[in-house]
């Protein structure tokens, strides 16, 4: 509704001046109330409102003017001369001075502060008391604090049934990737329905693998190629060794042929150094030791068997359960096997027979692990029953450094790429141990519970710094150790070799003394074997039997005479002894049935 | 009176001493070696640092007082020595 009021204007009026009149009030519009309106309304009851009661106040704001300051200093050209000399008068300053001079306060106090005086003088002269020392010598950094690790990321194994982690491999360029073998070592007992896939996890996302590794068969073992971050090998349960390339897929980019692999799960896998680099070369339980390319997996290049009495035959040879290849000594590899003996092997041999150079024994178990020192290659560490051991080629008898026996089975070991001292281990119990020989010798410098189940195998990064571990039911933990454990030691080189020189020395040592004593005892052995001849002891077994039965009797008598002698005690001492007296009573009697039943 | 001459004099004649100066509470140089804008120069400002310095260590503890001031700077050292009307001032090139 518009509320219109119009009025006419002639043009020519328009810019005349206004003439004001009174005129009449005029009704224009008149709108009533309309009731109806009223029923969209509600009366509110109550209404609450606030109100204060206080003094009412008004708020000023006052700025008072600027005060400015200035800081200035003053220069003093000429002294404070008192008012009745005048300072531009040679003669009056003179004699002001002259005046002061014979004052004897004046003197006095001069001769106090020269003393004073002339003793710092002197300091000064004889020493630069702000001599800077120690200038040369460069910070030294001492580790203070006690090695300790800590766990950065823990890569579960998404699979509902859980498999262990069998084999680690860093990625080779960066470290920034993780390869983690599955499978399940138990012998037969692989559940219906397990996976066989294994695993390639990117550090920074725990939550799910990066890539999806998918064999026929669970791998035992997988490597990242050195030369070629893209290629991976892996080692089947099955016997089989697959290749796989990162950028083709994770379905198996080459397969070998089944009749032509291993029979056993292939426990190691390791890359050769070569100018194509694709050759590489495995072991596994069923004694063989197998070269490869990977170009042509169809069929090995080359086949050792790992039987020590140079036969070359399979029945008796011994199961590889590790490998180790050394990139700076191309033409060794050594094996270790499941009955505990280390087997050194020359790859250019002529012969098949010479393969195999020398054989270290020592573990009552299998070897799970095996790796020569990275400083120094004369010396390798194995790691099986329930013992870590380091073995000097030269000494070939026994080990040259071992640990205590330890309450669980040992799984895996190896080296510190940085520090020639240190070693890690990893235990059933879920405990990894790091060593450092130069620190302390009967126990591990750290013993860390990483989880509750077992830990199966271990990898350390190039770097030193992290550690992955795998456990049995397929969680990897990734630890990063404190600084003093891989930063290199002053002089750590040199103690570490003189530790192991020293070991070797005291084996070969005791081997010589060994020998002598093998060989007196050879001597006298063969001087006593005539005589032995003519007493041949005829082991008859009835004369054992008697001889038992007699011995028996004789006990059994020995202690009823014993009781009886205590029977015949003083009366007094048997009343006393009431009970006793029962007791041997009921003895006496059982001794008598007892007396009966073997007769 | 001599004994006065012969202190300063040993003073002035020590190795790598480059001027001693004594002044009086006014800033009125009574002794000195150097020239005369230079000591009132030196006059005023080592007062005023003296005067300070006293005050701190005083503040720090009632019983203590201020018995030697050392100033050591890139070129050389100035040595006060206070006492209640004057100041003994040496300044001095210590051998490194």
């Amino acid at each position: 509704m518009e509320i219109v009021y119009v009025y006419v204007k002639k043009r020519s009026e328009f810019g005349k001046q206004c003439h004001f009149s009174d005129s009449k009030a005029e009704l224009n519009i008149d709108i009533p109330p309309n009731p109806q309106l009223a029923e969209q309304f509600m009366e509110r009851n109550p209404v609450d409102k606030g109100i204060q009661c206080s003094v009412s106040m008004s708020e000023h704001e006052a700025n008072t003017e600027r005060f400015e300051m200035e800081t200035r200093g003053v220069n003093h050209i000429e002294g404070g001369w008192p008012k009745d000399v005048n300072p531009l008068e040679l003669e009056q300053t003179i004699r002001f001075r002259k005046k002061v001079e014979k004052d004897e306060n004046y003197v006095n106090t001069i001769m106090q502060l020269g003393s004073i005086m002339e003793h710092c003088i002197k300091q000064n002269n004889a020493i630069d008391i702000y001599q800077e020392y120690f200038d040369d010598e460069e910070v030294v950094e001492v580790t203070e604090e006690a090695p300790s690790a800590k766990t950065i990321n823990v890569f579960r194994d998404p699979q509902e049934i859980k498999r262990s982690a069998t084999h680690l491999s860093w990625h080779p360029d960066g470290n920034r990737k993780l390869a983690v073998a599955y499978s399940c070592l138990n012998f037969q007992r692989a559940p219906e329905g397990m996976s066989h896939e294994s695993y390639i996890w990117d550090l920074e996302n725990p939550n799910k693998p990066e890539i999806v590794l998918k064999p026929s068969s669970p791998l035992v073992t997988l490597e990242y190629n050195p030369k070629d971050s893209h290629v991976l090998l892996g080692g089947c349960y099955n016997g089989q060794i697959a290749c796989w390339d990162t950028r083709k897929g994770s379905l198996v980019a080459e397969l070998s042929t089944v009749e032509f692999s291993h029979r056993d799960p292939v426990y190691g896998s390791i890359w050769l150094q070569s100018k194509t680099g694709t050759e590489c070369f495995s072991a596994s339980t069923d004694g063989q030791v197998m070269w490869w390319d990977i170009r042509k997996l169809s069929e090995p290049t080359e086949v050792v068997i790992m039987d020590i009495t140079r036969k070359e035959q399979l029945e008796n040879a011994l199961g590889a359960i590790s490998l180790e290849f050394e990139s700076t000594l191309p033409t060794k590899f050594m094996v270790g096997t499941e009955q505990g003996v280390v087997i050194s092997c020359n790859r250019k041999a002529k012969t098949s027979a010479e393969k195999i150079v020398c054989t270290f024994s020592g573990h009552h178990g299998p070897i799970y692990a095996l790796q020569r020192n990275p400083f120094y290659p004369k010396n390798f560490l194995t790691v099986g029953d329930w013992t870590a051991r380091i073995w000097s080629e030269d000494s070939r008898e026994s080990s040259i450094m071992w640990t205590k026996y330890h309450m669980a089975y040992l799984t895996d070991g190896a080296w510190s790429p940085v520090r020639p001292a240190v070693f890690f281990t990893t235990k059933m119990d879920g405990t990894l141990d790091i060593w450092d020989f130069v620190f302390k010798q009967c126990d591990p410098a750290l013993s860390l519970k990483v989880c509750d189940e077992a830990l199966f195998c271990l990898r350390v990064q190039d770097n030193g710094c992290f550690i992955a571990c795998g456990s049995q039911l397929g969680t990897t933990t990734l630890l990063e150790v404190s600084n003093g454990l891989y930063t290199l030691q002053r002089n750590e080189k040199n103690t570490a070799s003189s530790i192991f020189e020293r070991e070797t020395r005291r084996e070969k040592i005791l081997e010589v003394r060994h020998r002598e004593m093998r060989l007196k005892e050879k001597s006298k052995a063969e001087g006593k074997d005539d005589e032995l001849r003519e007493e041949v002891p005829s082991i008859n077994l009835e004369e054992l039997v008697s001889k038992a039965e007699e011995e028996f009797f004789n006990i059994i008598f020995t202690e009823l005479k014993k009781k009886e002698t205590a029977a015949m005690k003083p009366p007094k001492q048997r009343k006393m002894e009431g009970d006793e007296e029962v007791e041997e009573q009921d003895e006496e009697e059982k001794e008598g049935a007892s007396e009966e039943t073997p007769a | 009176m001599a004994e006065v001459e012969e202190t300063l004099k040993r003073i002035q004649s020590h190795k790598g001493v480059i001027g001693t100066m004594v002044v009086n509470a006014e800033g009125i140089p009574i002794r000195t070696t150097l020239d005369n804008s230079t000591t009132v120069q030196y006059a005023g400002l080592l007062h005023q640092l003296t005067m300070k310095a006293k005050s701190t260590v005083r503040d720090i503890d009632p019983q203590n007082d201020l018995t030697f001031l050392r100033i050591r700077s890139k070129k050389h050292e100035i040595m006060v020595a206070p006492d209640k009307e004057y100041l003994l001032i040496v300044i001095q090139n210590p051998c490194e």
